[in-house]
């Protein structure tokens, strides 16, 4: 995968995103040991300072666990992981509704909408 | 101790005050950006490290020593021109590198040549612009040194080399040597620096960490450099 940085957030940060989003969706699965820093670093394109400081922060959200010398890994508590991923889908929703927001869209007509696309895949299928 | 440290150092020439009482220090472990408008001081700074120019005022001094014959074997320099003898082939230069330095990894170097396609029975002179920066760039990148003073390293080299590039810097990452990088190309080098210094007029106008800048202004060091610098 390709890491794109925005301009507008500290790159460490948009890291610690782009780690998390690959926990709860399975990329890195539970328990998995990560890469080194350097690999990860190159990875990505960044200077391994700014990888060290994302994991650490990782480490300090529970994400990630490190063993003294075996490495760093991914955490196998998933109630975690599910708190993460559930933080995600509400911020998609969040966005979500405030774009439609902009549309001028209210809830009902909005989960309407919804239900229509939900009709329309069912029958594609 | 800083590897790279300056104290009120100053430089003229002739009536132009090249670098005026810049001080600062670079700690091992970083990599610096040293980025500044055209006629700045940047490349003057640069060859103060390296003994190529001496100062008018204050002082430089790599771990601790005034630039001279023992501080080289530390400081690994890619000049801002082309410096290799035209005649050489690309195995001479290897052996001389070698001659000179005993930090010199020859191994290293040629897996870099390979994976640029760089052939070692070429000469200078046959090659392009491009290829000799890229030459220029490997033999100064396999040296193990504990400061790496890189002056424009990417100007001349396509994305995919410049890629190749910053990705070397990354992978030779050692924490206690220092690299500057000075460079106009900011956005390309964004990702891979620590810590920028903004100079202008020969005068040091900010010392930041990248995402210092990024927290405390919402913009890449890219787009906070132009706000600086608005012509």
């Amino acid at each position: 995968m390709e890491w794109i940085f925005r301009s507008d957030l500290p790159i460490y940060s948009q890291l610690v995103e782009r780690i998390k989003l690959g926990i709860v969706s399975g990329s890195f699965r539970p328990g998995e040991r990560l890469p080194s820093v350097r690999d990860m670093a190159a990875e990505a394109g960044v200077n391994p300072n700014t990888m060290q400081r994302a994991l650490q922060e990782l480490e300090r959200d529970g994400m990630v666990y490190a063993q003294r010398t075996a490495g760093r890994f991914v955490t196998e508590d998933m109630r975690v992981i599910e708190h993460t991923k559930k933080q995600f889908a509400e911020e998609q929703i969040r966005s979500f509704l405030d774009a439609m927001g902009k549309l001028g869209y209210r809830r009902e007509e909005i989960l309407s909408l919804l239900a229509e696309e939900k009709e329309e895949e069912h029958g594609n299928t | 101790m800083a590897i790279l440290e300056c104290r009120d150092l100053s430089k003229r020439f002739g009536a132009v005050q090249a670098l005026d009482t810049v001080s600062l220090k670079i700690e091992p472990g970083r990599v610096i950006g040293l980025l500044g408008p055209n006629g700045s001081g940047k490349t003057t700074l640069l060859k103060l490290a390296n003994g190529l120019l001496t100062p008018t005022g204050g002082e430089i001094l790599i771990e601790g020593m005034a630039p001279g014959n023992e501080t080289k074997s530390a400081v690994s320099y890619l000049p801002d021109k082309p410096y290799l003898a035209e005649w050489m082939k690309v195995r001479q230069l290897l052996d001389f590198f070698q001659d000179f330095y005993a930090d010199f990894d020859r191994d290293k170097a040629m897996e870099m040549l390979l994976r640029l396609n760089i052939d070692e029975n070429m000469r200078i002179k046959e090659m392009s612009k491009g290829t000799r920066e890229k030459t220029q760039l490997i033999l100064v990148m396999s040296r193990k040194a504990m400061l790496y003073l890189l002056d424009e390293p990417i100007g001349g080299v396509d994305p995919a080399t410049r890629d190749y590039i910053l990705d070397t810097i990354i992978r030779n990452y050692n924490p206690e040597a220092a690299v500057v990088i000075s460079t106009h190309l900011i956005a390309d080098v964004e990702q891979v620096l620590d810590d920028v210094i903004f100079i202008n007029q020969g005068k040091i106008v900010l010392e930041s960490s990248v995402d210092q800048i990024r927290e405390e202004h919402g913009m890449s060091v890219d787009q906070y450099f132009r706000e600086v610098f608005r012509c």
